[in-house]
């Protein structure tokens, strides 16, 4: 029997990025906060400091900072005709779990999200026609345009102190930066990093092609910086422990050392750790959330009255609590009716590495998780879908994140698994191969959605989401179309041997490929194709915002988390400034 | 030193004693167990055990390294673990082998481990074979797996080579791996892909982790392929050490504490 609590105005579920910017900007409202996290506690000192952090089995191949599958998890499958098993170890993607959430293992790479992203039914329909579009793909807008969110990605890059060099200010276009990027206002607030010798080697060979490399916008500090909230980074050591750990040098930007210590100043915000939501509560009419179910540590029930609910879990976090809850209507891809699981996206990769010779020296193992460098020319619409057979395209780059030797050691394919081959082979190549991936989009299907399972429980009793996705064949096209651009690119560097690669198909559990699991709980402009409205705001329940990269309608061929910021900063801004003075849906449905 | 680690070596010094004046066919074996009180019981057992029931003396002579004995293994296991790994990374002019740089006592470890018990894993029932795009199934933790692969191998080794695994000939131990990773061999109990790709990470993983993890010994696979280790920090390195060696040696987390 769950003890009933005081109600509090604003309840908090995950405290990661969006739900840090949140109880951060919601402190001015005086109002009664309370956020309630699963995971335990973490701070820089002690649970980041050197040299302990400087361990990869630890936290690369242990993911002793990821969620643990052994309470929650998801079923998966390929398609509907199988029966879903469970993901009974992490692999394909790595959730977080704690303070900061995935803010705290994140690489650090901050995009602004191309326009075509934002608008990309419109703008394909406009320059090809709606026959493009495979009959099964739910391409969709996002219910806002770039314009709309540019002056949000600002605030999250000076936040995150984000090291780049702009392409497109005020429409001039700026050769060193990305020159496909929408037109900013402003410059990054931090220079880019120092270039690796493959960064160097990538930008000279893309360079030559024809093509537009720039710098990674990285938030990974390239210098001491103070951000606009008064919150200090450390430059970045290059350390090449950054994603899968978290900083020693507070110079990855994390919600942990950013707007999560502002909102515990706050004297009217309260933070509850290894608290798990089960479920929020509706009243009678289902349209109205009155509370929240969550265990404490010590596995004790309580009810939380709030009269304001954010969902700031991890993507497939939130997707799983608005199914347990029944908020929305689920998705039933039989009859296409329904929205909550509908178009799960995630991301495709693949490309090339490149091996040299032995006097091609790269100190791989100075590395930050977002050094890079990177080219858009085949992503978003920057490319002709017509002749490249394929929407979405992706962002092609060579990356310099660090060389931690139990999962970085590249050999030429055809090498042994283990003998004294497979040993020469690693010393012979350790140092000397880079390679050149693509991050490819992935747009959102009919078949690819997420469900309850019928069979297996966690630990809380509660039903599995259950995951039925795989590529389709625009996205088969398109990581085969992007790696021959990786190969080309790769040749170019002076690469000795190029070994092509694409992820499996059909789509694998197993092997690590992103942690940019998106969509599920979308925003739209329409009720019948989206969860939320344009802030964010459930359609059916207006007391209940969602945020993170469940609500992206497809995903792009770029890491996620610049949007997912922006947009709640985009969000508690409509909260704070509309829905507080009137609570209320703030779009008619 | 820990305190687990100081009460084993304690342990391990009266049980060296008793030991020590039981077993005669043990001299070989006690003379070159490390010094210190660093050996386990479980150490002694095994390095005594193997002695005797295989009449191998090789097996004995040679010392464990880096790591206080046996927790999870039995001598028969840990023979095996220690013949697998000398075989799939041995030592050969590229530099050290797996065995000599303590990656059975790492195996070991994590099997006694959260790791080998499945603290990270969902054991939850019913369970299916899937498809190879679905993972792992099977209602086994790391260490169940292990244990039961290593009685499979061994049992088919003595089945068809009339020996155990490790006292087969290197060319042998080698064949018998080659035949695991291409499933020419079908173990009864445990896939044996999946016995055999557990097996291979596990001894990577402990070639290449922190030596505080009990393999790795020296840093020498660090060495071998020139990562620096913890000791990392190079914002004053990358740009004037491009395309030029940097050499520095490398260090493990608790050489840094």
């Amino acid at each position: 029997m769950a003890t009933k609590l005081n109600a509090v105005d604003v309840l908090i579920v995950g405290l990661g990025w969006t739900g840090g910017i949140i109880a951060k900007e919601l402190a001015s409202t005086k109002l009664k906060i309370v956020a309630l996290e699963r995971g335990g506690p973490r701070d820089t000192n002690p649970d980041f400091i050197d040299p302990q952090i400087h361990d990869e089995l630890r936290y690369a191949a242990r993911y002793d900072l990821m969620q643990n599958v052994r309470r929650e998890t998801i079923t998966f499958r390929n398609r509907e005709s199988q029966t879903a098993l469970p993901m009974r170890q992490l692999g394909s993607f790595l959730p977080g779990q704690g303070v900061g959430g995935a803010g705290v293992h994140w690489n650090g790479v901050t995009w602004r999200w191309l326009e075509w992203d934002h608008q990309a039914r419109t703008r394909t329909v406009d320059k090809y026609g709606e026959k493009i579009i495979p009959s099964d793909m739910h391409l969709q807008d996002w219910p806002i345009t770039y314009d709309d969110l540019e002056p949000y990605y600002d605030k999250f890059e000076k936040t995150c102190g984000t090291s780049g060099k702009a392409g497109n200010i005020n429409g001039r276009k700026i050769d060193g930066g990305n020159i496909f990027e929408g037109s900013r206002k402003d410059e990054y607030p931090n220079p880019p990093m120092i270039a690796a010798q493959s960064m160097v080697m990538f930008e000279k060979a893309a360079r030559n092609l024809g093509y537009h490399p720039f710098p990674n916008p990285s938030s990974n500090a390239s210098r001491d910086y103070v951000n606009p909230d008064g919150v200090a980074f450390g430059q970045c050591h290059y350390c090449g422990f950054c994603e899968r750990f978290g900083c020693e040098a507070n110079a990855k930007a994390s919600p942990h050392f950013t707007v999560i210590p502002l909102a515990l100043e706050n004297p009217h915000f309260e933070l509850r750790t290894n608290s798990i939501v089960l479920k929020v509560n509706l009243d009678s009419t289902r349209k109205k959330a009155v509370s929240v179910t969550y265990l404490d540590a010590r596995g004790r029930e309580f009810e939380q009255p709030a009269d304001l609910i954010i969902l700031s879990a991890y993507a497939l976090g939130n997707v799983n609590l608005l199914l347990h809850s029944g908020i929305g209507v689920p998705y039933d891809p039989a009859t296409g009716r329904g929205v909550v699981g509908r178009n799960y996206a995630y991301q495709c990769g693949g490309g090339a590495t490149a091996f040299f010779d032995k006097e091609t020296i790269l100190n791989r193992f100075m590395g930050a998780g977002a050094l890079g460098t990177t080219m858009d020319d085949f992503n978003g619409d920057n490319y002709d879908f017509v002749k490249a057979g394929y929407i979405g395209g992706g962002g092609i780059s060579c990356s310099n994140s660090g060389a931690r030797p139990i999962q970085s050691h590249p050999t030429p394919h055809g090498t042994p698994r283990w003998g004294s081959e497979w040993k020469k082979a690693v010393v012979d190549n350790y140092d000397h191969a880079a390679s050149v991936g693509n991050q490819g989009a992935v747009m959102a299907y009919r078949q690819n959605y997420l469900s309850l399972d019928p069979t297996y429980t966690d630990v809380f009793g509660r039903p599995l989401m259950r995951m039925t996705f795989d590529f389709q064949d625009n996205e088969v096209k398109q990581m085969n179309g992007q790696a021959d651009i990786c190969v080309k690119i790769a040749k170019e560097m002076g690469a000795t041997k190029v070994d092509r690669s694409i992820p499996p198909v059909p789509y694998s559990i197993v092997p690590y490929q992103s942690t940019h699991n998106t969509g599920g709980a979308v925003f739209g402009a329409d009720p019948n194709t989206s969860v939320l409205n344009k802030y964010l705001q459930v359609w059916d329940v207006p007391n209940v915002f969602v945020t993170g990269a469940c609500v992206f309608p497809q995903n792009a061929g770029k890491n996620p988390t610049g949007p997912v910021g922006a947009l709640a900063y985009w969000a508690v801004d409509a909260i704070k400034n509309q829905y507080l003075k009137n609570p209320g849906p703030l779009v008619p449905s | 030193m820990s305190t687990r680690e100081k009460s084993q070596g304690d342990v391990g010094r009266r049980d060296f004693l008793k030991l020590f004046g039981a077993a005669g066919a043990a001299g070989a074996a006690a003379s070159t167990l490390p010094l210190g009180g660093s050996a386990s019981a479980d150490e002694i057992m095994a390095a005594t055990a193997a002695n005797t029931k295989h009449h191998r003396v090789a097996a004995a002579t040679t010392p464990h390294v880096g790591g206080s004995g046996y927790e999870f293994f039995n001598v028969d296991e840990s023979a095996f673990i220690e013949a697998a790994v000398d075989t799939l990374l041995p030592s050969d002019s590229t530099g050290p082998g797996a065995k000599e740089l303590g990656v059975a006592t790492y195996i070991d470890r994590q099997m006694a481990g959260g790791y080998g018990k499945g603290d990270r894993l969902y054991l939850e029932g019913p369970f299916g074979e899937g498809t190879p795009e679905q993972g792992y199934q099977l209602p086994m933790t790391p260490s169940e797996l292990i244990r039961a692969g290593i009685a499979d191998v061994n049992a088919f080794v003595q089945k068809n080579h009339k020996s155990t695994f490790d006292g087969l000939s290197a060319k042998d131990r080698a064949a018998v791996l080659s035949d695991l990773e291409s499933e020419k061999i079908e173990l009864p109990t445990v896939p044996t892909a999946t016995f055999f790709g557990l097996l291979l990470q596990l001894t990577i993983e402990g070639y290449f982790a922190d030596p505080m993890y009990g393999g790795n010994k020296d840093r020498a696979a660090w060495k071998m392929i020139g990562f620096p280790g913890a000791d990392a920090m190079y914002m004053d390195k990358i740009e004037p050490f491009r395309n030029r060696p940097y050499k520095a040696e490398p260090k493990g987390i608790q050489d840094l504490i």
